[in-house]
């Protein structure tokens, strides 16, 4: 990722508090050969719509994935994962989330400790098990083409 | 029946071989659906419950509509439409009555993958997993822990020994050591065929085939003030294990600066001391001792002799309380020193205070960094004088004998008041050192004064300095307190 975006990232989450933040993450299209980093090099906040508690949960509209996938669809990029946070809760999914996740897409969940960013973590739910594996999150200055943030 | 494309979402393509669309026939958005899904199970089980209908959140939408406005997924389909399948996005964090509390249990967790015991480790850890106390959680816990032992002899052996056993993921071991025949007669961790070996070399091999699992970093060097920080900065938790008061001073100032808790251990001969120094918490090592003895009265165990069985029980005690640390169980010692008598086989425990004008750990410290410890310790520079080592002194046995006759000289006590509280002679006046100058007045001059500290050396520097101010009979007494305690009154605890 491209490190202003994690603070971004934050800013987001320490904004929303107590409330849990929502919001997507772009990059260009990640081709099938590449299984190293996943560059993403754009947020998009959303809003988070659940109808209730939203100290504890999030809901992203159906509608305002459906758009962003044809938006970038047309400019040959990708929404490539979602990021929310947990305020007072520690930067991990929960059984919640792993429920509601989909594999493929990477998850970064922010903890957010009294206001104060505390930490973030970034998650992909494995096909097979339907578990939740961690992987790294490496900042970069900025994203240059595919192959190159690929060759490492 | 007519044809309609259905938009595959990202996550799915793996499962249709990387097609972003496929075109199917069908009559309903749930005909094609379901199509899409026939004889694909990992599709069939990320956009269907196992009583087969749409999952909550997978929300379809024919062209720009959502089903769920129309006939959900009975709607009539017509040539040419568009089915595109939005996977809703939601989350949150656990649920449980804890949370109103900021805590969650770790089980409302989703298990990330490499957190997860092998087999085993499942057995090896299997009595600890037993314990609720411990548990799962527990020993998650401990693999994630990384651990700083400064000493790797009669305390550090045993301690290194169960923190490998008990999987602790990283113990860190400083010692430049090498391994000496009289060492074996406690220190656990090496055998005879070490013997000449450097310590850290044989302890690695030995610690990791008790533990695979527990990753053992060797730092082959002198603890000093130039490396002691970096050294311990990664670490959660360092253990005092070492046989001088430099390192002992160092090793507690460190941790002080770095926030870390100190599981300090020490022997002495037949006695053994263990107690948890967290400045967040409670005292430091300082509170307890501002400043360390005179060296000449410091025998190490190479002059004193030492019970080889005794690092044994003081070294796992440290390791005892690192472990609670760690888990978050049990009371640790902090605030509390315990001493261990093996000839007796006695425990007993002093309360300790926070030294609210402890110099490190204090809301008055004045001192911010490391410092220079031998210099501090007062272990010489070659020739060079102790400062107040010539003031006149009185043994513990002479003013004993002094006390009982008709003119009993003034004891004046130097030392802090937390350290009154733990013991102090009857009939003594407290001035704290630093206090003396400006209440000198509460003394007489034409009494005989006798000056007493902890160990003889803040008393040596009072004495010189009311020598100074025109006191003519004063003398310090020499070992301080606990001299006494050793010598004239054995009731008297020692610290």
């Amino acid at each position: 990722m491209e490190r202003p975006l994690l603070v971004e990232m934050e800013a987001h989450a320490r904004e929303t508090y107590p409330d849990e933040c929502c919001g997507f993450l772009l990059g260009p299209l990640p081709s099938p050969a590449e299984d190293d980093f996943r560059p993403v090099d754009e947020l998009v906040r959303a809003q988070n719509d659940f109808d209730g508690e939203r100290r504890r949960r999030f809901l992203i509209r159906p509608e305002e994935l459906r758009d962003l996938e044809r938006r970038t669809e047309r400019e040959g990029r990708a929404v490539v994962g979602f990021y929310h946070s947990h305020p007072d809760h520690p930067a991990r999914p929960s059984l919640f989330d792993q429920e509601h996740a989909w594999p493929w897409y990477a998850y970064i969940v922010l903890s957010v400790n009294g206001g104060e960013a505390a930490g973030l973590g970034a998650f992909e739910l494995d096909p097979e098990s339907a578990t939740f594996h961690e992987i790294p999150i490496r900042a970069v200055e900025s994203i240059a083409s595919p192959s190159r943030v690929a060759g490492g | 029946m007519p044809k309609a494309t259905v938009k595959v979402p990202t996550p799915l393509r793996p499962l249709t071989g990387g097609l972003s669309e496929v075109a199917l026939e069908g009559s309903t958005v749930g005909g094609v659906i379901r199509s899409l899904a026939d004889g694909n199970p990992g599709l069939k089980r990320h956009l269907f419950t196992a009583e087969g209908r749409l999952r909550n959140f997978v929300t379809v939408y024919l062209n720009d509509e959502d089903i769920r406005y129309l006939e959900r997924e009975a709607t009539p389909l017509k040539e040419g439409d568009i089915v595109s399948i939005v996977p809703a996005v939601a989350g949150g964090t656990p649920d449980s009555a804890a949370d109103r509390s900021g805590t969650s249990k770790l089980s409302e967790f989703a298990p990330v993958a490499e957190e997860t015991f092998s087999r085993e480790d499942l057995r090896r850890y299997s009595r600890h997993l037993l314990l609720p106390e411990v548990g799962v959680a527990g020993q998650r816990k401990l693999r994630k822990a990384k651990v700083l032992l400064v000493g790797a002899g009669g305390l550090g052996s045993p301690t290194a020994l169960y923190l490998a056993a008990a999987g602790v993921g990283e113990i860190g071991l400083v010692d430049y050591d090498v391994v000496d025949l009289s060492n074996l007669q406690r220190q656990v961790l090496y055998t005879s065929a070490d013997v000449g070996r450097p310590k850290l070399l044989a302890a690695k091999e030995r610690l990791e085939a008790l533990n695979p699992g527990t990753r053992v970093v060797p730092y082959e060097q002198p603890f000093t003030s130039t490396n002691a920080l970096e050294i311990l900065r990664p670490y959660d938790i360092v253990v005092d294990g070492t046989d001088n008061f430099p390192t002992r001073y160092l090793v507690n100032d460190a941790s002080v600066l770095l926030g870390k808790p100190n599981v300090y251990g020490s022997i002495y001969r037949f006695e053994g001391q263990v107690s948890v120094f967290d400045a967040q918490r409670g005292p430091c090592y300082r509170c307890l001792y501002p400043e360390p003895p005179p060296p000449d009265l410091v025998p190490s165990c190479a002059e004193a002799g030492v019970l080889g069985v005794l690092p044994g029980i003081v070294g796992v005690l440290q390791a005892t309380e690192t472990v609670k640390l760690i888990l978050g169980k049990g009371d640790p010692l902090i605030g509390r020193l315990l001493l261990y008598d093996a000839l007796g086989l006695t425990f007993r425990e002093l309360k300790l205070h926070k030294n609210p004008h402890c110099v490190l750990c204090s809301a008055h410290a004045t001192q911010k960094g490391l410092i220079d410890y031998p210099a501090f310790c007062g272990v010489p520079a070659v020739g060079a004088p102790t400062p107040s080592g010539n003031v006149p002194k009185v043994t513990p046995e002479e003013l004993a004998a002094e006390l009982a006759s008709p003119d009993p000289p003034f004891l004046v006590d130097v030392r802090e008041p937390e350290e009154w509280a733990i013991v102090h002679l009857p009939g003594a006046h407290l001035i704290p050192k630093d206090e003396l100058p400006e209440r000198v007045d509460e003394l007489t001059r034409a009494q005989s004064l006798v000056v007493y500290c902890r160990a003889g050396t803040r008393s040596a520097d009072a004495t010189r300095l009311l020598l100074d101010l025109g006191f003519s009979n004063v003398r310090s007494l020499a070992g301080g307190i606990n001299a006494w305690a050793q010598k004239v009154d054995p009731s008297l605890p020692q610290y």
